[in-house]
């Protein structure tokens, strides 16, 4: 293979001075270092606000526990929500796209390197502005440390008067700042699916990864934008004594929440379509078949796109829209479960009849499915309107978001970060330790998430700091709490194996999947420059046409 | 290794977009949600002020300043032809015409402002009107002063001969954002001047 004759390895980077090698990465505008890099930074903050979440629910764990003051609560609760949306699964995906679209479209870098460089370190510099508010934030009123307003920062608990001192602003910033390198990443992975694909890579011979993450970057440019917007006007409201969100003046509280949600909702979506891009990539690789409808995989992506950006007021039926708007949202809301339930569908497909092999990113792959789907369904029963009247704002909605977030997103992340190990590193991670990853993770994951639909239809509203005993709550937070040891037994798990294989792991060589995408070709780790001459390409499978010359996929593909 | 094991088919090269494009209108696709967000908030909160004073006792339609931006378009689209028609001097003069013109245009923003916050005491903080008027004009006009210094580097660059006609592509990519803060302002002056008065 020409690919080989020159190759770069780790060894040469590790016998360097050790600021050189800092300097390398603090400088690097190469398209895989900044997805590590967004990687690395994800996971970081995936345990500080792993942490948060253990904290709280050790607080819940029994009635009256006075584990932590309410005021810390609703620090925990905050920076929780915050951490988790903005600074874990955004910054992971990103990472994904950018180490693997254009290995996968046959490219040598992104469109915008530096851009790219700027994108990573701007939403970096968000992250810690964050943080910075545990020491940065007391200000001149000498209230607060970390923001308290929860995740979506109802208007007027943000005004001066609710939320005095900085850390409100702390907030604000954090979020306008990373949704500038959100921005800068959408634009760099649009401008380099359409224009920087290899010869023969037509838009209807990209893999589907590539599919998915146009169509989330352009949710990404269409809904982190009204974020923006809205954070500048909370900034005027707290800065300049404006009065968008003050009541007092005549302003709107409710237009905060459309303004937020406009953003809120897409954002589902922008997090969940990366987890649909690496289920689409791992299960047709385990289950040794092409995935099964392309075409209409592709327009079931583009149609999430579209439907997403109208279903945002369903957070919202509680606040009283009054019977139209309530009908349109319960309308949209549902009929968005119509393409999302197409792709289930086509996965189902794909693994019908193949060959499956239950490795560790395919059995993560396998619970995203079952998870996925409880997840849906539980989404459509809070899309009835008269339901959701009943259980807005209890556990039972936090039961719901999380079964997507941790049940699909997470679950799917974890299938990722497996599958693409070997490439990433050039060392097969370890396959027991994977499997101990996935069976703590399981149980703690239907231990928490299961139960928690429970004490939701109970009546437990999110966001209480205690309850009283004797509600029925009592023993499903127990469960809850105990759910908790497992999922973090599981993280600590994965974070061995990643180490310990990165250092110790067998050599994994070029193709240990025997997959079928342009990644596959290259060495593991790829060389700086990807691919030592750009390839040309005639199916969606290339890396099956070379394997079996006399029977190319090709021969079969229709030509677009 | 790709290319050559298939040496039986060869794919069609196909024609992409060039990526400085496609990343410019993308980023005006944000600016323009961005956009969307503050003048839906001005249509919102129309006529909703608690006190005085409303738009239909302080705001002027600035024709002659709009003309100007309007027409600052066209400028920058001859300064284009003259480029790729290899004259740069000529480039140079029309480029010259457009960040004039740009900013003939603040003049009249800080005019108007100056007369509203001195002469009719209106600020940002004086009501629901003062709040969304300065925001979203101001949010225009930061993008005006955007534009304007990004011009005036590649004017600055023209008058030290570094810009030949082999720019013609970045030039380009350039104007395609002052064009859209020049149709961005035909939203704001309909919203602001007609619609809301």
């Amino acid at each position: 293979m020409s690919t080989n004759s020159i190759s770069w390895s780790n060894d040469v980077a590790e016998s360097r001075p050790f600021v050189d090698l800092i300097h390398e990465w603090v400088t690097t505008v190469d398209h895989k270092r900044l997805g590590l890099l967004y990687i690395g930074f994800a996971m970081t903050f995936l345990i500080v606000g792993g942490i948060e979440a253990t904290v709280m629910r050790l607080q819940l764990i029994r009635p009256h526990n006075d584990l932590v003051s309410p005021q810390v609560f609703n620090r925990l609760f905050t920076m929780h929500g915050t951490t988790m949306i903005f600074f874990v699964v955004m910054p992971i995906l990103f990472g994904f796209g950018n180490y693997l679209i254009p290995l996968m479209i046959g490219s040598r870098d992104m469109a915008f390197p530096r851009l790219n460089a700027f994108s990573f370190w701007v939403m970096a510099f968000g992250g810690l502005l964050l943080y910075f508010s545990l020491v940065g934030a007391n200000g001149l009123y000498g209230a607060g440390n970390a923001p308290d307003v929860g995740w979506f920062a109802y208007a007027p608990l943000t005004s001066q008067t609710f939320s005095p001192g900085h850390s409100t602003d702390f907030w604000t910033l954090a979020i306008l700042v990373s949704g500038f390198g959100s921005i800068g990443t959408a634009i760099n992975i649009l401008a380099t699916i359409l224009c920087m694909r290899c010869p023969g890579m037509s838009l209807g011979k990209m893999p589907l990864f590539a599919w998915l993450y146009l169509v989330t970057a352009g949710l990404v440019v269409l809904a982190i934008s009204p974020l923006t917007a809205a954070q500048i006007m909370l900034l005027i409201d707290r800065y300049l004594g404006g009065h968008f969100f003050d009541t007092q003046a005549g302003g709107s509280a409710v237009i905060w929440m459309h303004f937020f949600w406009v953003f809120g909702h897409p954002e589902v979506y922008v997090l969940v379509l990366p987890a649909f891009a690496f289920a689409s990539e791992i299960i047709p690789v385990f289950s040794r078949k092409p995935i099964f409808g392309y075409s209409v995989m592709v327009a079931a992506t583009v149609a999430i796109g579209f439907i997403s950006m109208s279903v945002w007021a369903h957070h919202m039926f509680t606040v009283g829209m009054g019977p139209g708007a309530n009908t349109f949202f319960v309308l949209s809301t549902m009929a968005i479960a119509v393409p999302t339930g197409i792709k289930i569908f086509n996965w189902l497909g794909t693994m019908w009849g193949g060959n499956i092999e239950f490795s560790t990113p395919m059995l993560f792959c396998i619970a995203f499915l079952f998870q996925f789907l409880i997840a849906g369904l539980t989404g459509i029963m809070q899309a009835c309107a008269p339901f959701d009247w009943q259980l807005g704002s209890s556990y039972f909605v936090v039961a719901h978001f999380h079964y997507v977030i941790v049940g699909a997103i997470l679950f799917c992340t974890f299938a990722a970060l497996y599958y693409w190990f070997p490439k990433m590193t050039g060392r097969m991670y370890n396959e027991r330790l994977g499997r101990l990853h996935f069976w703590l993770f399981l149980i703690g994951f239907h231990l928490t998430f299961d139960f928690m639909h429970i004490p939701g239809l109970l009546g437990m509203p999110r966001r209480i700091y205690t309850y009283e005993p004797g509600r029925g709550w009592d023993i499903w937070n127990l469960i809850i709490t105990i759910g908790v040891f497992f999922q973090a037994a599981a993280i600590l798990v994965l974070l061995v194996n990643l180490l310990w294989s990165f250092w110790r792991g067998t050599r994994a060589g070029n193709d240990p999947w025997d997959a079928w995408t342009l990644e596959w070709s290259v060495p593991s780790p790829p060389p700086p420059y990807n691919f030592y001459s750009i390839p040309a390409i005639l199916s969606r499978r290339p890396l099956w046409d070379l394997k079996h010359p006399n029977d190319p996929d090709w021969k079969y593909e229709g030509t677009p | 290794m790709i290319a050559t094991s298939m040496t039986l088919r060869q794919p069609v090269p196909e024609e992409l977009p060039s990526r400085g494009r496609v990343g410019m209108f993308t980023l005006i696709g944000a600016e323009s949600a961005v956009f969307t967000i503050f003048v839906v908030a001005y249509i919102f909160y129309l006529g909703k002020s608690l006190s005085g004073p409303t738009p239909q006792d302080v705001l002027k339609a600035p024709i002659f300043f709009s003309v100007c931006l309007l027409s600052s378009s066209l400028t920058i689209h001859l300064a284009g032809k003259a480029l790729h028609q290899g004259n740069v001097g000529k480039f140079s003069r029309w480029w010259f015409a457009t960040i004039a013109l740009g900013v003939v245009f603040l003049y009249g923003t800080a005019r108007e402002w100056q007369r509203l916050i001195y002469h009719e005491g209106l600020t940002i903080s004086t009501n629901l009107f003062g709040t969304t008027y300065f925001s979203l004009v101001g949010l225009h006009a930061f993008h005006v002063i955007v534009g304007l210094l990004c011009l005036t580097f590649v004017f600055v660059f023209s008058v030290f001969g570094y810009v030949e006609p082999k720019h013609e592509y970045q030039v380009e990519i350039l104007s395609l954002y002052w064009h859209f803060v020049d149709s961005v302002w035909i939203v704001v002056f309909t919203v602001v001047y007609i619609v809301g008065r």
